[in-house]
């Protein structure tokens, strides 16, 4: 019995997938991003991965929320470190109890921005206005600016402010959803 | 060329990484014609994979790839969207 309906559903789930593969033809691809981080070495892969999806014609959201919020900061944006701390996989690991000694944080940051412009990559901010002049949707938490004390004249402009709710309808509709 | 075009713009993104010739290829095409050609020179090993798919979802018509020992060299064509 299982035998003789095994073709049949194969049919119908080829005939499912092609039926949904034209209603979906041509369609623009979402992305929906939760950046969480605000450490130099954590706010890379969202801002690269929003650049890329614009460049690519896909309609892209990023929701900056707890540190990750700085990056949309004017007063902190300029000055996002690395953390030396617990950090076992950094090119040159620092033990931690050296990593607690003043000036460590400097000197990660300092290694990772050279590393980073030997091999030509744009700077976080670089990054973000990348993604600014090619319209992807940048999301201020809410939640986070009352918490924080940011206020709207701290970030830079074109800043949408919005809560959980509108993030995931965004989301809701999106191809493609990560959190960093 | 590969095949006989004469590409309308050069662009060269040699010596750098991830996203950064996907990023330059689209503001370059952005200023092209529909139906005019690019040739884009890359060396970041990840342009072998990612400047095809970009073409692919993007809506460009990638002509020709090829790698010339540590170069990428593709010819992208801008479509008539």
């Amino acid at each position: 019995m299982v035998a003789t309906l095994e073709p049949l559903v194969r049919e119908n789930l080829e005939l499912f997938a092609r039926l949904h593969e034209q209603a979906h033809a041509g369609e623009r691809k979402r992305v929906a991003i939760v950046a969480s981080k605000g450490t130099l070495d954590m706010v890379y892969p969202p801002l690269i991965l929003a650049s890329s999806a614009a460049a690519m014609g896909m309609e892209c959201g990023v929701f900056f929320t707890f540190y990750g919020l700085n990056v949309l900061n004017k007063k902190k944006n300029r000055s996002l470190q690395v953390a030396p701390l617990a950090n076992p996989a950094a090119p040159v690991p620092v033990p931690n109890f050296l990593g607690a000694v003043p000036g460590m944080t400097f000197v990660a940051t300092r290694m990772l921005k050279w590393m980073m412009g030997r091999q030509n990559i744009p700077s976080a901010l670089e990054l973000l206005k990348v993604c600014q002049d090619s319209g992807v949707k940048l999301i201020a938490c809410t939640t986070t600016m009352g918490v924080m004390g940011v206020k709207e004249s701290d970030l830079i402009e074109g800043v949408d402010m919005e809560g959980a709710a509108s993030f995931l309808e965004f989301a809701s509709k999106a191809h493609i959803t990560l959190f960093v | 060329m590969p095949d006989g075009t004469t590409p309308d713009l050069v662009l060269d993104t040699s010596s750098t990484l991830c996203p950064v010739p996907v990023i330059r290829a689209r503001q370059a095409l952005d200023k092209l014609q529909p139906g005019q050609v690019m040739k884009l020179i890359a060396t970041d090993p990840g342009s072998k994979s990612d400047i095809p798919s970009f073409a692919r979802t993007a809506g460009y018509e990638l002509l020709s790839s090829q790698q010339e020992g540590k170069q990428f060299v593709f010819l992208l064509r801008k479509g008539g969207r």
